[in-house]
């Protein structure tokens, strides 16, 4: 366990010393948060224009769940992103067996061969954008709350990744996989909003099969202090099972692995 | 690089481009299905309206917007600038550059020959909105219905050349494609494609009638959908246009500058 902290370490040191080359990206990356995080409140504005409260969600409890989607993108694309779409790279090339040989996990190492450090930014966006909405709610949520909405935040991050682990999984099967990854991105855009907004079979997709519903309306209710203590049982259970199948999944995807160089 | 041989390689292009789209038809499949962000935002929109309309919109009418907009998009993709960034980067333009045709020409061709497969999907996505919405959403003025083609086949064009125009500045900088991000960003406001333009504060909707954007989806959109007069239908037809001359001399223009200072790497 300590062995793999320290290689933790070491990995993410290397992340950071390459991004420190690109520094300018720091400012870009900042830019670009600012003008994402306007985009994302634009179609808020126009929709609570209209209407004070959409399935049972007012504006300023809907900006909560904008900004846990600006902060988990950020995390998506700063710590997940990177290192699954370099695996891709290393099927295609077939440069995995040299991953495959080191004397450690290989899920390990290749959910942790990259970060994008800038992409920070993104998340201290989200929070802002939470802080926001909770200075004109006039009341900070409480203890018990944050603690909910922290643990719901662990589980949705696992939940995320074994996604992505479940994509990448796909890569030894359909070798290009990009398209796959985008397509994961399109769909988890509709996290922006808060789930009740769907109905029929987008709830079900939404809530079920891609479970968005965790990743953004959970937490966002347990800090507005309106979750059900089932739904976060429910959550947690639910987040396990969804990392226990995709480690099985990973390993049976692995075990089909032949390698593509020479 | 006559026009003469372009022409004479145009058939060989185009059937190369439509094989590629159909033995990667999996692939393409998933590129379809990520363009659903205009199903969530009917669904979300469908929600705001189930109690009284939103504007001039009722569910409904949002129904018709949204699923024309979703054929429109799925009829004008391209996705040059990837492909172009991804050639200069690893120096693959250069075999491009070697052939007889103008490579800007025959990324045009791959994209236009994967349109009988696009329109395969598009077609039962506008044929399940009629049904559903019966004939009151579409336009009945048999001149708007005639132009609706020449105003997607213009939004492809204005996209297409933004695409290579954008994508030329990886001559210069490390990736184009993060700048493209932020054409994205402006195309899902100003287009209509997130909310359409008309719910958006005046000032939004006036400033669009100035940029591309609108061009690329709104216009052909709204067209169809019945929400133009036939006068206002041509004074946007004739600004789409000006929009593909433009871009068309960017995109020319950004490419001879590129090409200039191109010297490939690797191969």
């Amino acid at each position: 366990m300590l062995r793999y902290l320290r290689l933790l370490a070491v990995q993410f040191r290397a992340s950071l010393q390459t991004s420190m080359q690109y520094r300018v990206d720091f400012l870009v990356q900042g830019a670009m948060s600012f003008f994402w995080m306007a985009w994302a409140v634009v179609p808020l504005l126009v929709v609570y224009g209209t209407r004070d409260r959409v399935a049972g969600w007012d504006f300023d409890q809907a900006l909560v769940v904008m900004g846990w989607f600006l902060a988990m993108k950020g995390a998506l694309e700063g710590a997940v992103n990177p290192s699954l779409a370099s695996v891709v790279e290393h099927i295609r090339k077939g440069t995995l067996d040299l991953v495959l040989l080191k004397p450690a996990d290989a899920q390990f190492l290749v959910s942790t061969a990259k970060f994008s450090p800038w992409h920070v930014v993104d998340v201290a966006a989200g929070v802002g954008v939470i802080a926001w909405a909770f200075s004109r709610l006039g009341r900070a949520p409480g203890p018990l709350d944050v603690l909910a909405a922290l643990l719901l935040t662990v589980c949705a991050v696992a939940v995320l990744y074994s996604l992505w682990i479940l994509v990448v999984s796909a890569a030894f099967f359909v070798v290009k996989v990009d398209n796959l990854s985008f397509l994961f991105l399109s769909i988890f855009d509709a996290a922006r909003w808060p789930v009740s907004v769907f109905t029929g079979f987008w709830r079900f997709l939404f809530t079920v099969v891609i479970p968005l519903a965790l990743m953004t309306t959970f937490p966002a209710e347990a800090l507005l202090g309106r979750i059900r203590p089932v739904a976060v049982v429910a959550a947690v259970a639910g987040s396990l099972a969804f990392v226990a199948s995709a480690r099985v999944v990973w390993l049976r995807a692995i075990a089909r692995y032949t390698s593509a160089s020479s | 690089m006559s026009v003469r041989r372009t022409l004479r390689a145009a058939p060989t292009l185009l059937r190369v481009g439509f094989s590629e789209a159909v033995a990667y038809r999996a692939e393409f499949l998933v590129w379809l299905l990520s363009t659903n962000m205009p199903l969530v935002m009917l669904a979300l929109w469908s929600a705001v309206a189930r109690d009284g309309p939103v504007g001039r919109f009722t569910q409904a009418d949002f129904a018709a917007y949204y699923l024309a907009a979703l054929v429109v998009r799925l009829m004008t993709g391209a996705w040059v600038v990837w492909e172009l960034n991804f050639e200069i980067r690893q120096g693959t333009l250069a075999f491009r550059m070697l052939r007889p045709v103008h490579p800007l020409v025959a990324y045009a061709a791959e994209n236009v020959a994967a349109m009988p497969v696009r329109l395969a999907v598009s077609l039962p996505v506008a044929l399940v909105a009629l049904w559903i919405l019966g004939g009151k959403h579409v336009t009945h003025d048999p001149l708007l219905l005639a132009l609706f083609p020449v105003t997607v086949f213009s939004a492809w064009l204005i996209t297409y050349l933004a695409m290579a125009a954008v994508g030329c500045l990886a001559f210069w900088f490390e990736s184009a494609t993060s700048l493209f991000d932020v054409w994205l960003g402006l195309f899902g406001i100003f287009s209509g494609y997130l909310v359409p333009l008309e719910l958006y504060p005046r000032w939004v909707n006036d400033v669009s009638y100035f940029l591309p954007f609108r061009y690329m989806l709104a216009f052909p959109v709204e067209l169809v959908t019945g929400g133009l007069t036939r006068s206002q239908a041509l004074a946007q037809l004739g600004a789409q246009q000006v929009f593909v001359l433009l871009l068309l001399g960017a995109a020319a223009g950004m490419w001879r500058l590129g090409t200039r200072r191109f010297s490939a790497f690797g191969g």
